[in-house]
């Protein structure tokens, strides 16, 4: 049995932890206010650009544009969109499981995996796991900006286009709501045709109209399609960055309330124990008192 | 028919304009053009430099960079990389990436190889558009 004074320490401990959960928690609620809306205000831009692309892409001829090019696939790059910070519950751990799986699996198939990393914690892991890592990206999650989704694009491009990778994927946290992210994977290249027509279908506003295109439809893809390819890493680290303060809000939340039923349960402790204390004081004095009177 | 033209300037950051005009003039890849209500429909993409719409007499000018623009159903949308309103744009950061920009051409016209000259020429044009656009310079 741990001594009055032992407890004491514990519960003044646990109520530390307990106001710098709570502080975390109340923080990570404002961040992911923020993170939201950035979320929300980058969705007219990427629906936009998505229905663009579908537009012109049915026109396009896959075998013109070398970011469409489809190749017996031998080399397969994941991209890892996780969190820099931890503290976060399972969230990072669950898109890092979600990636292993889905790596085996494509080295089940006989495929070359490689890793790229947006994002601190996934780097760190995946460094210690000897895949080969072309490109990371870290401590760019707390202010998400274009310019580094570009980076990744334009590094992730020139791979593919040099042939050092057939197939690119990505994986991120994507935020369904504030309780529930999923690890989602999806293919970034080759850009394929029928991927854009879904998204198209998806938005169908009418018959469409025949434009007029400045430049040629062809050049304007061959542009569009580099841009694109930020676009879908920018949601896709904008989604996760979301998913990451809900993430920890929830696991900010489950501690506090662990830290409230340990000062419960020590509280009682500390209460028997001192009750405990005090009886047997009482029974030193009364058995002192029997034995002066004998 | 209506004869206003509807306006929606769209970058990854917010939506920056969504207006009725009358003009809205675009500096489009093959040349700067201008749109006016009941434009036929038109896909463009967009280079790097000033654009303007006049509402009521009124003109705005903002400073576009890298996208394209769709006109149809009277109903316009430029989406850029960045797009700002003269008021929001810092005239001193521009000059001070002009002048950058310049030294790296320089540089880069002289033999060095480790510089990008197409960034360099990119971000020239960026902080050029920038500052036509401020009216700090024509």
């Amino acid at each position: 049995m741990a001594s009055l004074k032992d407890i004491k320490i514990k519960i003044t401990g646990i109520k530390k932890t307990e106001q710098i959960t709570k502080a975390m928690n109340m923080v990570a609620a404002a961040k992911l206010r923020g993170a939201q809306a950035r979320m929300e205000e980058f969705r007219p831009y990427a629906d936009k650009f998505a229905s663009v692309m579908g537009d012109l892409s049915g026109t396009a001829d896959p075998n013109v544009f070398p970011l469409m090019e489809e190749r017996e696939v031998k080399k397969v790059l994941l991209l890892v969109v996780t969190s820099d910070r931890g503290l976060c519950g399972a969230f990072n751990a669950n898109i890092i499981n979600a990636s292993e799986k889905f790596l085996q699996s494509q080295r089940d198939a006989g495929k070359d995996v490689l890793v790229g990393c947006i994002g601190r914690k996934g780097y760190g892991y995946f460094s210690r796991q000897g895949v080969e890592i072309p490109l990371h990206i870290t401590d760019v999650m707390g202010d998400i900006q274009m310019q580094d989704a570009r980076k990744a694009g334009q590094q992730l491009s020139k791979l593919f286009l040099d042939g050092e990778v057939d197939e690119v994927d990505y994986i991120y946290g994507r935020f369904i709501n504030v309780v529930t992210q999923k690890p989602t994977i999806k293919k970034l290249l080759p850009i394929s045709a029928t991927g854009l027509e879904e998204i198209e279908k998806a938005e169908e506003e009418g018959p469409k109209a025949a434009y007029i295109y400045e430049p040629e439809p062809e050049e304007i893809l061959n542009q569009l399609m580099p841009m694109y390819i930020n676009v879908q890493i920018m949601a896709a680290m904008l989604e996760t960055g979301a998913s990451e303060q809900a993430a920890r809000m929830t696991a900010m939340d489950n501690a506090s309330r662990a830290c409230k039923d340990m000062i419960e349960s020590l509280t009682l402790a500390y209460n028997k124990a001192r009750q405990a204390a005090i009886t047997t004081e009482l029974m030193d004095i009364v058995g002192g008192a029997e034995a002066l009177k004998g | 028919m209506a004869n206003k033209l509807n306006l929606e300037v769209v970058t990854p950051r917010k939506l920056v304009v969504s207006d009725e005009v009358d003009l809205c003039t675009v500096p489009g890849t093959e040349g700067v053009f201008g749109v006016m209500a009941n434009h036929a429909p038109i896909l463009s993409t967009l280079n790097i430099g000033p654009m303007h719409y006049n509402k009521d007499g009124d003109t705005v000018r903002l400073a576009v960079s890298g996208g394209f623009v769709e006109v149809s159903n009277n109903k316009m949308t430029v989406l850029a990389e960045a797009a700002e309103v003269s008021e929001e744009i810092d005239v001193e950061r521009a000059l001070r990436a002009k002048e950058r920009a310049e030294k790296r051409i320089q540089e880069a016209k002289a033999g060095r190889e480790d510089i990008d000259m197409a960034r360099a020429m990119a971000a020239m044009a960026r902080a050029t558009a920038r500052l036509k656009v401020a009216g700090k310079m024509s």
